[in-house]
């Protein structure tokens, strides 16, 4: 980068240091921007990121801004895309690929579990992969067929990967930055629900919010409800309603589900006793189950109740008409927070 | 069983409009737009004469011996691999017996600072490129250890070597935009087999590489056989280098048991695409003679008579007899180079026959830059049980004495 250019950089970021009132696709722009101008190995690929500006506008402004070379238009193949990332990555790049949809990233599994989560592992430290795949995630919007998964179980089976969802701007831009700094691969998936439906001020100052730990968003000291992404909406409405009758409940924001931070969780529910995990994912399976497992086994003497879970059902996510029967309700979450208050 | 293809529909592709205006009057079928062919090579034949005019380099002894030879140490890092894996000292080994002059030739036609993304099948091509034999032990031994090439002059940013088929294809298309984004001029080199460009990775990578027009070379080794499955099963195409014409990739074939025919095509391929012209893909015809790997019994599925027509165009033999007809191998060196040869792979089989096993929290210490808070009661765990494990062996094995 020339001279000219960081001194312009510099000044941009200057006047834009508080970006106000922004949505959580417009704070993961705003990190994309940031680390495009802040490091030149950075770059940006995908299915429409480039002219378009992203099918969600994830992109938009970046093509213009840091030209073709940097804001690839990938032909339409996710294999590729998720491997072209990591060759670019074990050459030092800092490749942030982009994923159309939760429905079209499976061809890249095959390249996240036998590859990205292990070039470091296999070679002894001698190639690494920087990578962050960024994917939309979640029902909500009505979307077609194929759209509206949250299937983040699967990654967070893979060791070597880390798996982060934001659940606000702030966060979105905060763990962005962490996601493309991290020496390792991330996937980082966005719930499209949430997309637009908050804003709030972001200092775009490229300050990172750290991966590998819990948010808590709210205190409270009678019950834990642990949950993530959209579903932070749900859980923290269903807490106003507690708290109106008198229950006052911790919300913890997982953000990073692989490695999990149960710490955090586990002094939250040594305080309040008891547990409700929240989740949009399918139950079976889903990262609440490993939870679960995890307070059974290490803090089965705090709790007063059994955990409960409130999640998707264990169905294939249903297309728009029935999506919302499909999603976890306030309701459910207060009537699950009843059932653990009643039992002690 | 795939044959050469040496005679190929004849005309270029056509893509101006007077080409088309040539080719209009084709009755009801409509005009050919475009027209392709692939074209074979072959410098040696099988006895090694030259049957065309040979390339000045094939004269050259600073080229033509240092191949020669690591054809020879191939095989004969083979062959004790194989007998280190019958003694229970080695893991699951794939044999490159039959394919030496594809993958030295490879090795040899590339640069320092170019990146190899193969196969398990290219030890001759590692071997080329600084990768030590005791590494390439170590790593069938099951230490993923062997895999952090450290050897003088290693080639540090080289892949490992690709287990699941055809899936390091698209990391050599990253490698290549890295390259080509950089303005390097470094080429990447994705071998990979026949059965390999049955996947849809393989079209994935070939269609990025054109697009982009990156400097990538793809060397499809087709050895005729996919463990069990033979060429004539794997694809209805004539030939597997007409896979890269639907990429827009300019393509050939070469005799890959005739070294001089795979260095030619490999030095053309990557000198051009370090001038960027773009990617090129190369069809070397060669022969699996060996097992697929240790773990195979390849009698069950080819014929003894296949086999015995195919050893009689063992590249090695090949080669040294056209160095000999050309002055530059004698008797003498033959015998120097089996006892050099013989004694390189005495010396690296025994360190890494001495190799300590690898330390238990080596899984660990690896998946991570740093270890993740959440992995560090796993580890120590771990660390711990081992320990106790090893306790218990040893004491186990003295109370028996």
């Amino acid at each position: 980068m020339s001279g000219a250019a960081a001194a312009a950089g510099a000044a941009d970021q200057g006047r834009h240091s508080t970006l106000s009132e922004i949505t959580l696709v417009e704070a993961v722009n705003a990190a994309l921007a940031h680390e495009l101008e802040a490091d030149p190995s950075v770059l940006v690929l995908g299915e429409d990121v480039g002219v378009n500006g992203g099918v969600f506008r994830a992109t938009a402004g970046l093509y213009e801004r840091f030209g073709p070379e940097r804001v690839v238009d990938t032909p339409l193949a996710e294999t590729l895309i998720a491997g072209m990332s990591i060759g670019l990555a074990a050459q030092g790049m800092r490749p942030v690929a982009e994923i159309q949809f939760m429905g079209f990233i499976y061809p890249a599994v095959d390249q996240l579990l036998n590859h990205a989560s292990r070039l470091r592992n296999r070679t002894r430290g001698r190639l690494s992969c920087p990578m962050v795949l960024r994917a939309p995630c979640g029902a909500g919007i009505h979307a077609p067929e194929h759209h509206s998964e949250s299937t983040e179980s699967l990654f967070a089976h893979i060791p070597g990967l880390r798996v982060v969802v934001p659940s606000s701007p702030a966060r979105a831009y905060g763990l962005l930055l962490a996601a493309i700094r991290d020496p390792d691969p991330v996937v980082f998936l966005e719930p499209t629900r949430i997309y637009r439906l908050v804003k709030e001020n972001v200092r775009d100052d490229g300050t990172a919010l750290p991966l590998d730990v819990c948010f808590v968003l709210r205190d409270g000291g009678d019950v834990t409800l642990v949950t993530w992404g959209a579903a932070t909406r749900e859980t923290l409405e269903a807490a106003e309603r507690l708290a109106q009758d008198g229950v006052e409940a911790e919300v913890i924001d997982v953000a990073t589900l692989a490695p999990l931070d149960m710490q955090t969780i586990l002094e939250s529910v040594e305080k309040t006793g008891r547990c409700v995990i929240v989740h949009e994912a399918a139950r079976n399976v889903g990262v609440g189950a490993e939870i679960a497992a995890r307070i059974a086994d290490e803090g089965l003497m705090s709790l007063l109740a059994p955990i409960k879970r409130v999640t998707g059902w264990d169905t294939v996510v249903p297309y728009a008409k029935l999506e919302h029967d499909y999603m976890p309700r306030p309701e459910a979450i207060v009537a699950a927070v009843r059932e653990t208050m009643e039992a002690a | 069983m795939q044959r050469p293809v040496e005679k190929a529909p004849s005309a270029r592709g056509s893509r101006g409009e007077s080409d088309r205006t040539s080719h209009a009057d084709t009755g009801s079928a409509g005009e050919i737009v475009a027209q392709f062919e692939i074209r074979y090579t072959r410098f040696l034949d099988e006895n090694g004469r030259a049957v065309r005019e040979l390339p000045a380099f094939a004269r050259d002894p600073d080229v033509m011996r240092p191949i020669y030879e690591h054809m020879v140490l191939t095989r004969a890092l083979d062959r004790k691999a194989v007998a280190l894996q019958r003694t229970g000292q080695l893991g699951t080994y794939p044999s490159s017996f039959g394919q030496e002059g594809t993958t030295v030739a490879i090795g040899a036609a590339m640069a320092r600072d170019d990146v190899l993304l193969g196969t398990y099948r290219e030890t001759g091509a590692m071997l080329f490129r600084g990768v030590r034999i005791a590494e390439i032990l170590q790593y069938w031994g099951g230490d993923e250890a062997g895999s952090d090439y450290r050897g003088p002059g290693a080639p540090r940013a080289d892949f490992p070597i690709c287990v699941p088929i055809a899936t390091h294809a698209p990391h050599a298309v990253g490698v290549a935009y890295a390259m080509k984004l950089r303005r390097e001029p470094r080429v990447a080199v994705c071998a990979l087999g026949d059965g390999a460009t049955s996947k849809g990775d393989f079209y994935e990578a070939l269609n990025g590489a054109g697009v982009w027009q990156l400097p990538l070379v793809f060397v499809i080794v087709n050895n005729q056989w996919a463990i069990s499955v033979p060429r004539s099963a794997q694809s209805h195409a004539e030939t597997l280098a007409q896979k890269a014409i639907a990429a827009g990739i300019p393509a050939e074939q070469v005799d890959g048991d005739d070294a001089v025919a795979v260095y030619q095509a490999m030095r053309n391929a990557l000198s051009a695409a370090r001038d960027g012209a773009g990617p090129h893909v190369v069809e070397a015809l060669t022969y699996r003679l060996s097992d697929h790997t240790t773990a195979d019994d390849a009698s069950r599925y080819r014929s003894a008579d296949e086999l015995e027509r195919r050893r009689a165009l063992d590249p090695i033999a090949r080669l040294r007899s056209h160095l000999e007809r050309a002055k530059l191998w004698s008797e003498a060196d033959e015998r120097r180079l089996e006892e050099a040869t013989a004694a390189r792979i005495e010396q690296a089989a025994a360190e890494f026959l001495a190799l300590p096993p690898p330390p238990p929290e080596a899984m660990f210490d690896h998946l991570f830059a740093q270890l993740p808070e959440a992995l560090r009661e796993q580890r120590d765990a771990l660390v711990a049980a081992a320990a106790a494990h090893r306790a218990e062996t040893v004491s186990g094995e003295e109370d028996g004495q």
